[in-house]
């Protein structure tokens, strides 16, 4: 345990000490965010019926950009090498990875969302329903993803290969959190989209770290 | 019986056994999918009678829906496969579920190119975000994906488990996403677009249908076994019992 704790201590503190690892995504967010008035429309009526789902596909994408590092430097320096021989159960230093990887990435675009909101007209309705739905959504995407992340980890030019595995399993993630954020817009009960959310994460947190456990160990084998 | 099953799968586990076996099946497999293929296809082009909504263009059912019911089928045998490669370390099991991969893309994409032909003439356009045909072009993704890591990944048992992994993850996911694009199709557009409900099909229909759903089972067993024996004469290439087949067969040097 004092592993996983040692774990999450030290990627933090990486985070802290290297602050691109999770500025870039953020600003990356922003960015594509903001190419979506200047491509389709700037009308505020319009954009405000598409700002749910333009946000959630924007988080979307900057998660997967930070996911390509998760396991990079862990596999090259030898760090994965002392975990497995630690005898320390890799299920949850998976979950420990996620974790740190959803404080680094989905915790700042959740905070940093509300602006994108003002961006894209948002209804003011929507704001806690967005803000909900990415609190509750944003962890599906670092466990499923971190799946990914440790399959191509020792992968040369992992990132994009990484996008084609794990971009079809955020779909239902996309959908409920889209709608709900649609649905609060209009002033309607969006209880049952954030319920299904959090079905999902249970179940993510439950077993994405088992497929992560085996995949990283395939990385010893290369 | 239990014991019955135990020795089959043991001496599934054998690449010789599972050779030679196959070598007399290949010939009634093919057999049996072109009978099969010509005997559905003339009972359905002509003697089915037309639909009374879509009149000739529902024709095309007789390659969609089998076609969608293997690549449905497929992923989840390559998910198994690998699944039993990765719990008994069964070799046969890794190359079973290389074999699919392909061949369960490309009954996924002629499941979506027909789709599109056929929604032309019933919907007046070629692709509409309708469930079922959102949640193939997804399981279409999801082949596309294993297939790219097994590519990516040089080491060659790393790519057989990192592509189990990724199919069992993927099998999960499958009802997951079905379901959750259903939920957002019957959203967005109420069942202004539905494949036309199926109105209990006259026999004459199904009949057809059924000869084809077989026959493209069969076809995809016989690809399967083919691709399946590729891999083995390229695994054992240096064994003694490969090397000696070309001297079985006649050829010699």
């Amino acid at each position: 345990m004092s592993l996983v704790m040692a774990t999450i201590k030290r990627d933090l503190l990486l985070a802290g000490r290297n602050p691109g690892e999770w500025l870039n995504p953020l600003m990356f967010f922003l960015m594509v965010v903001a190419m979506f008035p200047l491509a389709v429309d700037p009308d505020p009526e319009f954009l405000s019926r598409i700002a749910g789902g333009v946000i959630w596909v924007g988080a979307l994408l900057a998660t997967l950009l930070s996911l390509d590092a998760l396991y990079k430097a862990d596999v090259e320096d030898g760090t994965l090498e002392q975990w497995l021989a630690s005898g320390e159960s890799l299920y949850m230093l998976a979950l420990a990875k996620a974790l740190v990887h959803w404080l680094c990435s989905g915790l700042p675009l959740t905070l940093m969302a509300p602006v994108l909101g003002l961006m894209m007209a948002l209804p003011d309705d929507a704001y806690i329903g967005m803000l909900l739905s990415l609190a509750v959504g944003t962890p599906i995407l670092s466990l499923l993803g971190s799946v990914g992340a440790a399959l191509t980890a020792g992968v040369r030019s992992g990132g994009l290969l990484l996008s084609l595995l794990i971009l079809p399993m955020y779909v239902p993630v996309l959908i409920f959190a889209a709608s709900a954020v649609y649905h609060a817009g209009l002033g309607m009960a969006y209880n049952g989209q954030i319920g299904f959310l959090g079905a999902m994460l249970a179940l993510s947190v439950c077993l994405t770290p088992f497929a992560s456990a085996a995949a990283l160990k395939l990385n010893l084998s290369r | 019986m239990w014991q019955w099953i135990v020795r089959l799968y043991h001496r599934l586990g054998s690449p010789k056994w599972f050779y030679e076996l196959t070598s007399k099946w290949i010939f009634w497999l093919a057999l049996l999918s072109v009978v099969g293929c010509v005997v559905g296809l003339v009972l359905g082009l002509l003697y089915a009678p037309a639909d009374y909504q879509q009149g000739n263009s529902f024709r095309i059912i007789y390659i969609h829906v089998p076609a969608a019911l293997v690549a449905q089928s497929a992923f989840i045998m390559m998910a198994v496969a690998g699944a039993v490669f990765l719990i008994w370390k069964m070799k046969m099991a890794a190359w079973v579920a290389r074999a699919i991969a392909p061949i369960g893309a490309s009954f996924c994409l002629i499941a979506l190119l027909t789709g599109a032909i056929w929604g032309k003439p019933t919907w007046g356009t070629w692709w509409v975000w309708d469930a079922r045909l959102t949640s193939m072009l997804l399981l279409l993704f999801l082949y596309f994906g294993v297939m790219a890591l097994q590519r990516a990944i040089e080491s060659e048992e790393a790519s057989h488990k990192g592509a189990a992994i990724l199919a069992l993850v993927g099998l999960v996911n499958i009802p997951i996403i079905k379901y959750s694009v259903e939920w957002w199709n019957t959203l967005h557009q109420p069942a202004t677009l539905k494949l036309t409900e199926k109105p209990s099909m006259h026999p004459d229909m199904l009949l057809p249908l059924l000869i084809m759903i077989l026959t493209t089972y069969v076809l995809f067993a016989l690809l399967v076994i083919l691709r399946t024996r590729n891999e083995i004469l390229w695994h054992e290439r240096k064994r003694s019992w490969v090397q000696a087949l070309p001297e079985m067969l006649g050829g010699g040097r």
